[in-house]
């Protein structure tokens, strides 16, 4: 599939905001949380802004992005417009949280529930648009959810660690749960690209047409000379041919440099902390910005069969 | 509306295409885009139209495939349009509604003054049956030419798909499905129709039917015979002795 840079930047940028709402909301209403106005602000700022940054880039990717609004109507069947509608419902605990954190000094136990659960409902519902696709069978699996929850949480986990380095809670427990949820979300992606190496459509291109009783069947002469829309958009190849080598990046760009940087700022006492974990939490979004390119790039779309392609 | 009809009616309207009787003209997909530029859906916009690397919409592209090895393989020439499926994802994945499967005759549609352009209907069929339109960013699709088999003010022959009423070959066919005893039901029946990807489980209203069996090639049949010498006797006989020494 064609990787579209506004849907990465959006389901990165979204994702780990909404990742970062869902830790605080819970740890929030668990009291862990300092009731600081400027822990607060600096929190609510760097979620909510980077939701809002990626929900704008989403509308970049339509064809008519001033009729986004009609999106919102169709919830009862569409996991796109059930998407949209959590994302906005989710906005009014947050900022429910936003204010009492920032002008009471409180954390409001009940804002910050509905904000981890609005989080987690939306991240599940972006991933939902996926899974659901029947004809790109790397997606149409039950680790798509898991993987972009896992995701999510592992990039809200880098920007709590961003926080937390600078307004740190009692202890050292922040850094250590960071490095946690970045181990768990990176596992579970690779328990998706385990299976999604292997996942193929049960349609073949016999059954595409038909004509499996006199044979194999092959593409003799394609329906036009020029590209069109199918095969730029579904028959993206570049992603497939380098995926190894790709993954292999992203795992040390977005798991094992991240990870070793939190731990040595950690650790490293004499050493300031902070430079140290900008640095990481940058490298790993970078690594998450190109396992998400990988997640499109690598999928293939059953329609391929029409147009040459042995499997899908 | 996007989820589906809830009472869909026994109307299934649809096309039945003889893949033993296509021979790959490609006037079906012409006169489509025709029609269809200037009717419902139109326009269907090109890009770089005269260019070096022209693109743009079209709601129907014929394949060619081979099928088999040898004696026993065989060239298809392969029509695809929307199949209009009784379960068609195109429309439940819409997030706004514009693209629809009608309860009264069963055929899928896009309303075009709401489509966003997302491309996920184009994404969740496994047929290839829509195309973003490159000129006004909105999906397009088959419609069935609804402007020409329910209008009145033209003739009544007329009121047929225009890839059916073009097709020089009659490979193509036109009529509704939910209906056993309509002569493409009929068709179906008497010939194996068949469903694209029935594992998919989109239920396509489109019927394929297949490449009729065909007589065994005659290996007794004698070789040619070689064009040397031309003659022995006669006139020619003697011109050929002649010229050759």
């Amino acid at each position: 599939m064609h990787p579209a840079p506004s849907i990465i930047v959006f389901t990165v940028f979204s994702g780990s905001g909404y990742g970062l709402l869902f830790l605080i909301g819970v740890l929030g209403a668990a009291g862990m949380l300092p009731a600081d106005s400027a822990f607060g602000l600096i929190s609510m700022i760097i979620s909510l802004g980077m939701i809002t940054t990626g929900l704008l880039s989403s509308t970049l990717h339509l064809g008519h992005p001033e009729r986004a609004w009609r999106a919102l109507s169709q919830w009862r069947s569409s996991w796109l417009s059930r998407e949209g509608v959590a994302s906005l419902v989710t906005f009014a605990p947050a900022l429910a949280l936003a204010i009492g954190w920032v002008f009471f000094n409180e954390v409001w136990t009940l804002a910050a529930v509905l904000s981890a659960l609005g989080a987690a409902v939306t991240v599940g519902c972006t991933a939902m648009i996926y899974a659901s696709l029947k004809p790109i069978a790397q997606w149409h699996s039950a680790w798509t959810l898991p993987a972009f929850v896992g995701m999510a949480l592992a990039g809200g986990a880098l920007l709590f660690s961003l926080i937390t380095v600078f307004y740190a809670p009692q202890g050292n427990w922040p850094m250590g749960l960071s490095a946690l949820l970045l181990s768990v979300g990176w596992t579970i992606k690779a328990g998706y690209w385990a299976i999604a190496s292997n996942r193929r459509s049960q349609a073949t291109p016999e059954s595409a047409t038909g004509l499996g009783q006199f044979g194999k069947v092959r593409l003799l002469e394609a329906p036009h000379s020029e590209e069109n829309y199918l095969l730029k958009e579904m028959a993206f190849a570049i992603g497939r041919k380098h995926a190894m080598k790709l993954r292999r990046l992203a795992i040390a760009c977005g798991f094992v440099a991240p990870l070793v940087l939190l731990l040595a700022a950690d650790l490293l006492v004499v050493l300031p902390a902070a430079p140290i974990v900008i640095v990481a939490v940058l490298m790993g979004l970078v690594g998450i910005l190109m396992e998400r390119w990988l997640f499109f790039a690598e999928a293939k779309h059953t329609v391929t069969l029409y147009y040459g392609a042995p499997n899908a | 509306m996007t989820s589906l009809p809830t009472n869909p009616g026994p109307k299934k309207l649809g096309l039945v295409i003889d893949l033993d009787i296509c021979v790959g003209c490609h006037a079906c997909v012409v006169n489509c885009k025709e029609w269809n530029t200037g009717g419902y859906p139109g326009p269907l916009t090109d890009v770089s139209a005269y260019g070096a690397d022209p693109a743009g919409a079209w709601l129907n592209r014929v394949h060619s495939f081979e099928a088999g090895e040898g004696c026993d393989g065989r060239t298809v020439h392969f029509p695809k349009s929307c199949l209009h499926c009784e379960e068609p994802a195109c429309v439940t994945v819409c997030p706004t509604g514009a693209s629809y499967k009608r309860s009264e005759d069963g055929i899928v549609l896009v309303e075009e003054d709401k489509c966003i352009g997302c491309g996920l209907c184009a994404w969740a069929c496994p047929y290839g049956a829509r195309e973003m339109d490159p000129g006004e960013q909105v999906m397009r699709k088959c419609t069935l030419c609804i402007d020409r088999i329910y209008n009145e003010n033209i003739a009544e022959e007329e009121r047929q798909p225009a890839c059916v009423r073009t097709c020089p070959a009659s490979a193509r066919h036109f009529g509704d499905l939910g209906d056993p005893e309509s002569e493409v039901s009929r068709m179906v029946a008497d010939r194996d129709g068949y469903d694209l990807m029935p594992e998919m489980g989109y239920k396509p209203t489109n019927k394929y039917l297949p490449p009729r069996e065909r007589k065994r090639p005659n290996t007794s049949t004698p070789t040619a015979q070689p064009l040397e010498p031309i003659a022995s006797g006669g006139l020619l006989g003697w011109l050929d002795r002649v010229l050759s020494d």
